[in-house]
């Protein structure tokens, strides 16, 4: 870990002002990804800038029916906030899922977005990493790779996203509002994410002296036909090797609408609108469903260690679609898989 | 006896849930110097140059030692060699020299005012190596894995048997590198006396052993040095030999004639020691009754490039069941890793592992219930020496581990089990550890007021050993729990072992025993000698010290109090310290044994496991605490589990590195993997083995878990999956 500055964001417009005024700053949120990353010397800062107690706390409803999440909610208070429990019980299963209570307590919305991958040479100096040092090469490629993507990848890197939380908000066609030095966007959240192509050091489409001020949920929650489904190596407190979030509406046992995403097997989280518009009109079973699977899967390609993940895809999206359909979504405490 | 064989709480529980009890990391200095190590990023070559001069330019840093510039070192290979180091080759010395021998060797120790500086500056210092070609992979490496002199005796002609046998099953089973990851980091805190003396706080399992260790390193007295650990985060094994934080501190210490303290991170660690990756061959041949005609067993396992490290691995395959014909094989692969270690239960949680699953497969193939084909093999002998044990209630943990897991509702084929989605399965497996005892002192001191300390220089791993000598103490002196202090880890204290091999509790005890007796003996002619003594008369073999009171049990009357016998006497204290030294006895075998069960759900679609039941049916005769040897074997359990289900070090043999070396991406068990676990303890009587019957526990809770769960794997899916762990995906088809 190097010496680093640190300072505190008194507002919005002190965060912006103070990470354009140094190349290479960064802001903390919780800092349960950024600071385990600098004492392993990954990350090397020269300035952190404190953004934790800037007013961004807030869950408010919008005028369409929607909600603004502030970017410093904690992951647990946003898991039961009564509105997500209620309106959005995808997004809040899929926090639920990920890391351990202590860490959810501890994580933002914002840092949440924008934690780094948990490949395994990133984490480590002494080996070669793109994504870590642009051009040392990607030693994951030959390497040790069981928890890498199957989609999307590059010979430039193989590193998935890892949280849960993304998924669900990619499921559920959230937005991501951003303020910059020249006022504010929003983006869409397909295009939060890269894929990492041949700069796989730019995880997201963010410029570095950018904030992520809120994210943002339409009003549409698939609150009663959904389930976030998370395989893992063992049955909590670990990244997923594949995981689903699987969001239903349906009429008379026909797919209205139909959303999926995966997570763990990409560089961001995994949607094809296509195998979804393969799902609509049709009945809500096992053969609508592993069409969608096979859309989604099309292209996908596993490496050494990890090319079992493709069949686990196949079967978690089948599962987890049917525990949508059945209004039986995967329950996060109890383990045994519906 | 009041407290032996009850259910005590630890007496030091309040200290450690308070925060009284000091570990090594904790011990306060004044003028504390910090430590950072700088570890190796290739896995052989030399260090050609290091070059520390943009560390040393940080404000606060203090020095940097390297080979190159390090205080003196003992040059002899001896010097190295400490209670545990194996008997083949030369230990590892940390900055001795530019060798590199693995990745993640220590290369650099920088001192600083603050641990942050040190930390930071570490990341400055610059090396160039001259690489060579290296190898970590056993599977590769195991064409050339070179044989060990076998200890143990093959019998009969187990190939002929084999080959003759009506029913053959051979197969290899395979245990990947796993690591201890106790909880406390490694950490030396070095305490810089001035008059020449040094008082070394570490995390240890021995404290003896890193004394002798280090004063032979060092060339220092023994009455200079002195190495505390009374308190242990966690160890499995991992401190049973004097790992390097502690030689690199004394280094800092020396360079800078001042106190230092050095942590080494969870990532360090990984270079420390680990459980060697081992493949089991077993051959089983037997006939269609289910007899075992022959049994071959041999280990391939890693070592490093400069120590021979092995366990008994195969041994037990000719111990446990009866056959006529045995052979046994033990291979090493030299690797460019660090030295494996003892982990709980070494040799018999990989090979037992292998054993029990090989008999598992051999029942399937004998249509035999895998108990019934146990109680057909069953031996009441040692096998290698020919001799009884001086007990062995294995039957009995069969007969009672299945009554409370409910093994007769059993459906012998496999996949007919089924909770809704998920498939069930049972499955179990036997144990066996050795039920071993080590010569240990231990020092009494009795003062007038009725108080006792009882001191030993072994150590509190965390299974309870403050616990079980204040009890025994308590009983064998007549006096309340809360009369007796003890005081351990301390290389000044009465001579003990390294605390491991489950070896600890029943040597200590009798060290106690035995200095009591002395006591016992002293308090009686004092209390003799007072006027009108009502034990005058009395022999002193009917003397026992009992709520206080030295009593007469032949005669009649409650005896003298102890402290009027000493306050007579004009005694304010009587000390006694004793060395034990157990009968050699090679009439019988002594081995702890067990029984486990295991429920598994796995989901059928997607192969995650659930361990939801185990049943561990343990005699290992007897049971001083029931509390604390209960945690242990739940403990084990928990380990057995994550030796089933989730640890794997995972290596990248084109880097030679360890990938997963945090305890994020390295798994153990977490709740939500942990359903019921329920421990018995089968009476088991032993009045051969030590006076007090004990055996001791805490490897044996470990063994055979893994089988029992691989076992019931199998019944649930129809699938044998024989390398370790046993993820999902290999469930998938
Ligand atoms: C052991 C462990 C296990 C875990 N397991 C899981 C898991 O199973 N599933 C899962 O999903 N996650 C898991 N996590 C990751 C955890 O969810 C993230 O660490 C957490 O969400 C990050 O949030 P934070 O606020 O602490 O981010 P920080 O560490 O503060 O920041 C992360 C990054 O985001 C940037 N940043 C933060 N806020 C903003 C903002 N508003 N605008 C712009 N940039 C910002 C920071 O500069 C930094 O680069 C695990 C973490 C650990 C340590
Ligand atoms: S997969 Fe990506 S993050 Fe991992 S080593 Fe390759 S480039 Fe680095």
């Amino acid at each position: 870990m190097i010496n680093f500055q640190y300072a505190r964001a008194t507002d919005l417009a002190d965060a912006l002002r103070q990470i354009a005024a140094e190349p290479g700053a960064k802001f903390i949120a919780g800092g349960t990804n950024l600071i385990d990353l600098m004492k392993e010397d990954v990350e090397r800062p020269p300035r952190l800038i404190d953004i934790s107690r800037l007013p961004l706390r807030e869950v408010e409803q919008t005028r369409h029916g929607g909600l603004l999440i502030g970017a410093l909610v904690p992951n647990s208070d946003l898991a039961y906030h009564p509105l997500i429990e209620r309106h959005y019980p995808l997004l809040a299963s899929a926090i639920l899922a990920g890391a351990s209570a202590q860490l959810r307590n501890m994580a933002s919305t914002g840092g949440n977005l924008l934690q780094r991958t948990r490949c395994y040479y990133f984490y480590d100096t002494a080996t070669p990493c793109n994504k870590r040092t642009p051009g040392s090469g990607c030693a994951a490629r030959y390497g040790v790779n069981r928890i890498h993507a199957i989609l999307g990848t590059s010979d430039a890197c193989i590193a998935t996203h890892p949280s849960d939380m993304c998924v669900a908000l990619a499921a559920l066609d959230a937005q991501v509002h951003v303020a910059g030095p020249s006022g504010g966007r929003t983006l869409t959240f397909a295009d939060l994410h890269r894929l990492p192509g041949t700069t796989p050091e730019r995880d997201t489409n963010l410029a570095a002296d950018e904030i992520i001020t809120a994210v943002e949920l339409p009003e549409r929650g698939f609150a009663a036909n959904y389930s976030y489904l998370k395989i893992r190596d063992r049955l909590s407190y670990a990244f997923a090797l594949v995981s689903v979030a699987a969001a239903l509406e349906l009429e008379h046992g026909t797919i209205k609408e139909a959303r999926l995403a995966l997570g763990g097997v990409a560089h961001k989280p995994w949607r094809n609108v296509s195998a979804e518009a393969a799902m609509r009109g049709e009945p809500a079973n096992r053969a609508t469903f592993a069409r969608a699977a096979d859309a989604i899967l099309r292209d996908a390609k596993g490496f050494a260690h990890n090319a079992f993940k493709i069949e686990l895809a196949r079967r978690a999206i089948l599962r987890a679609l049917s525990q949508a359909a059945a209004g039986t979504p995967q329950s996060q405490s109890v383990k045994k898989i519906r | 006896m009041t407290y032996i064989g009850t259910s005590i709480s630890r007496v030091d529980g309040p200290a450690k849930v308070t925060g009284a009890a000091k570990y090594a990391g904790d011990t306060a200095a004044s003028d504390l110097a910090y430590g950072a190590v700088v570890t190796s990023t290739i896995a052989k070559g030399r260090i050609a140059t290091i070059d520390t001069g943009a560390a040393l330019r940080i404000a606060g840093v203090l020095d940097v030692l390297t080979h190159e510039n390090r205080p003196r070192m003992a040059r002899r290979t001896a010097a190295y060699k400490d209670f545990v180091a194996p008997e083949q080759g030369s230990p590892f010395r940390p900055l001795y020299d530019d060798k590199i021998l693995f990745s993640g060797q220590p290369i650099a120790l920088v001192l600083a005012e603050e641990w942050e500086i040190a930390r930071f500056a570490a990341t400055l210092v610059r090396v160039e190596y001259e690489a060579e070609p290296f190898a970590t992979d056993l599977q590769v490496e195991r064409e050339r894995a070179a044989a060990i002199e076998q200890p143990l005796k093959s019998r009969g002609d187990a190939d002929k048997a084999y080959g003759d046998a009506a029913v053959r099953h051979e197969a290899e089973y395979f245990i990947p590198i796993e690591h201890h990851n106790p909880i406390e980091l490694y950490v030396s805190t070095v305490l810089w006396d001035g008059d020449g003396k040094l008082t070394v706080h570490d995390k240890t399992q021995g404290v003896q052993n890193v004394r002798d260790y280090l004063c032979g390193v060092f060339s220092i007295k023994p009455d200079k040095l002195r190495v505390m650990s009374p308190f242990m985060g966690g160890g499995f094994g991992s401190g049973l030999r004097p790992q390097y934080e502690a030689p690199l501190a004394v280094l800092g210490a020396q360079a800078l004639e001042r106190s230092v303290r050095l942590v080494l991170t969870r990532q360090q660690m990984f270079a420390l020691c680990y459980r060697p990756a081992t493949i089991e061959r077993l051959a089983l041949g037997a006939q269609s009754g289910g007899t075992l005609e022959s049994v071959s067993h041999e280990a391939i396992a890693v070592t490093s490039q400069y120590e021979d490290f092995f366990r008994n691995d195969s041994g037990w395959s000719g111990l446990l069941y009866k056959s006529a014909n045995a052979k046994y094989g033990h291979r090493l692969a030299h690797v460019d890793l660090p030295t494996p270690s003892d982990m709980r239960a070494p040799g018999a949680a990989t090979g037992v592992y292998g054993l029990e699953c090989a008999m598992d497969e051999l029942a399937v193939a004998l249509k035999l219930d895998p108990i019934e084909l146990r109680l057909r093999c069953y031996s009441d002998r040692d096998q290698h020496d020919d001799v009884p044990y001086t007990s062995k209630k294995l039957r009995e943990c069969y007969r009672q581990g299945a009554a409370a897991f409910g093994w007769d509702r059993r459906n012998p084929e496999q996949r007919s089990m089924r909770d809704g989605s998920e498939l069930v399965g049972w499955g179990m497996a036997s144990g066996v550890w050795d039920a071993w005892q080590v010569d240990t002192a231990a020092r009494i001191v009795l003062t007038a007021n009725g108080h006792a300390e009882v001191a030993s220089a072994c150590s509190d791993i965390g299974t309870g050993t403050h616990t079980i000598m204040a009890q025994v103490a308590a009983d064998l002196l007549g006096l309340p729990l809360e009369a007796v202090t003890v005081r351990l880890g301390d290389s000044t204290l009465p001579k003990a072992p390294v605390e491991g091999g489950s070896w600890l509790a029943a040597s200590v005890s009798h060290a106690i025993a035995k200095t009591a007796d002395e006591i016992r003996k002293e308090l009686w002619q004092l209390a003799k000698a007072m006027p009108n003594s009502p034990l005058a008369a009395s022999h002193l073999e009917d003397i026992a010290l009992v709520d206080g009171r030295i009593i007469d049990k032949k005669g009649n009357g409650g005896g003298v109090p102890i402290t009027d016998a000493m306050r007579h006497g004009r005694r304010d204290r009587l000390e006694c310290e004793t060395t034990n030294s157990f009968a050699e006895d090679k009439k019988h075998a002594r081995n702890t044994h067990s029984a486990i069960f295991a429920e598994v759900k796995v989901d059928e679609e997607l192969g995650v496991i659930r361990v939801t039941r185990v049943v561990n049916a343990v005699a290992a005769g007897r049971i001083l605490n029931t509390k604390t040897a209960r945690s242990q074997i739940m403990g084990a359990v928990v380990g057995g589990i994550g030796m089933a289900l989730h640890e794997e070090t995972l290596i990248d043999h084109t880097l030679g590195r360890m990938m997963n070396s945090n305890i994020a991406e390295y798994h153990v068990p977490v709740n939500a993997d942990i359903h019921d676990i329920e421990v018995i303890f089968v009476d088991e009587p032993d009045e051969i083995i030590n006076p007090l019957g004990i055996k001791g526990l805490g490897e044996i809770g470990i063994v055979g878990v893994a089988a029992a769960i691989a076992n019931a794997i199998y019944h649930a899916t129809g699938k044998r999956v024989r390398d370790l762990p046993i993820t999902l995906d290999k469930l998938l088809p």
